[in-house]
C-alpha cells in the first residue's frame, strides 16, 4: 500500500493518535499503569475481605471506631478536586490559560487538604488507642468498647488492614499532589496550550483513578 | 489533518450526583439497616459512583471502543484475583 493510500491521521491535543488503539502513547501508557494499579488495590481489597470475614478474630464496627462524618467530608473534598481537575482540562482545551491555572490550584488545594485531613484522622486514632498493631490498653477506644460490653481483644487485624489500605491510598494521593504541583508550575510557565495539553489529561487520569479507588475504599473500610 | 474538538460532559451535574450519592451512602450506613440490606445498597452506590468517575471524568464514554478492551482488561483479572484469594477462606 502506498503512503498516499494510508488513512489520514487524526490529531488530538497536538499529538497524532496511534493507528492501533486510537489514542496517543502517553495516554495509553498511563492507562496501562492504572491497569496495574487496579490489580494492586484489588489484592489489598481481597486480603481485607479474607481478614475481616474469613478469620475468627473479632472485628469492631468501623462506624463506631472511625470518624465517618470527617471521612465523608474528606471523600467530598477528593470528589471536588476531581471536578476541579476536569474543569482545568476543559479550560485548556478551550484555550483558557487563566481557568487552567485557577482550577489546577484548586485541585492541588483539594488534594493537599485530603492528605491533611487523613493525617489529622490518623493522629486522633492513634491518640485514642487505634494502632496498626491493634487497640492500645487503656486507650479511649478500648474503654468505650468495655463500657458498651463489646469484645476488646483481637483487633490487631483491623488496625493492620485499616492503616495498610488507607495508608497506601494516602501515599498515592500524596504522589498525585506532588505531580500536580509540578504540572501547575508548568501551567504558570505557559507550557500548555489549546493544541498541546496532553500532560493535563494524563495526570488527570491518575487523579481521577485515585478518587475512584477512594470511593471503593471508603465504602468497604468505613461503611461496611 | 483535522483537529478533533472534544465535547465536555456536564461535569458539575456529575459532581452533584457524586455528592448526593455520598450523602445517601453515609445515611444508609448509619440508619441501622440490617447488613443483608445494607451491604448490597452500599456496593451498588459505590459501583454507581465509580462508574460516573470512570465514564465522565476519565472520559471512557468518549474513547474509541477498541481502546476500552485494553482499559477494561484488568476487571475480569481482578475478579479472578479475588476468587483466588477467597480460597484462603477459613484457613
Amino acid at each position: 500500500m502506498g503512503a498516499d493510500a494510508r488513512p489520514q491521521l487524526r490529531m488530538t491535543h497536538g499529538r497524532q493518535v496511534e493507528y492501533g488503539l486510537g489514542v496517543y502513547s502517553g495516554k495509553l501508557g498511563m492507562w496501562v499503569f492504572l491497569c496495574s494499579e487496579v490489580m494492586f488495590f484489588t489484592a489489598l481489597i481481597g486480603a481485607y475481605i479474607i481478614l475481616r470475614w474469613g478469620s475468627s478474630q473479632s472485628w469492631p464496627d468501623p462506624t463506631k471506631v472511625l470518624n465517618i462524618t470527617l471521612t465523608a467530608f474528606n471523600t467530598f473534598l477528593l470528589i471536588c478536586s476531581s471536578v476541579s481537575m476536569v474543569k482545568a482540562y476543559a479550560a485548556i482545551s478551550h484555550g483558557d490559560q487563566r481557568g487552567l491555572r485557577l482550577w489546577l490550584l484548586a485541585t492541588v488545594a483539594g488534594g493537599a487538604a485530603f492528605v491533611g485531613v487523613q493525617v489529622y484522622e490518623y493522629l486522633h486514632l492513634i491518640h485514642d488507642g487505634v494502632l496498626p498493631s491493634g487497640f492500645r490498653e487503656g486507650g479511649e477506644i478500648m474503654e468505650a468498647l468495655t463500657r458498651a460490653g463489646l469484645p476488646t481483644g483481637g483487633h490487631e487485624l483491623f488496625g493492620a488492614a485499616f492503616f495498610t489500605m488507607t495508608g497506601f491510598h494516602g501515599f498515592h494521593v500524596s504522589c498525585g499532589v506532588l505531580c500536580m504541583i509540578w504540572v501547575t508550575i508548568k501551567a504558570f510557565r505557559g507550557h500548555y496550550t489549546q493544541a498541546h495539553h496532553e500532560g493535563i489529561e494524563v495526570i488527570g487520569l491518575y487523579w481521577h483513578f485515585v478518587d475512584l479507588v477512594w470511593i471503593i475504599l471508603f465504602t468497604i473500610v468505613y461503611l461496611f | 489533518m483535522t483537529t478533533v474538538e472534544k465535547k465536555h460532559p456536564p461535569y458539575m451535574l456529575v459532581w452533584l450526583w457524586l455528592a448526593v450519592l455520598t450523602i445517601i451512602e453515609v445515611w444508609a450506613a448509619q440508619a441501622g439497616l440490617t447488613r443483608r440490606i445494607l451491604i448490597p445498597i452500599l456496593i451498588l452506590l459505590a459501583i454507581w459512583k465509580a462508574s460516573l468517575v470512570a465514564i465522565y471524568f476519565m472520559h471512557l464514554k468518549f474513547e474509541p471502543r477498541r481502546f476500552l478492551f485494553v482499559v477494561l482488561a484488568p476487571l475480569p483479572l481482578a475478579v479472578i484475583l479475588v476468587v483466588a484469594v477467597l480460597q484462603e477462606w477459613g484457613k
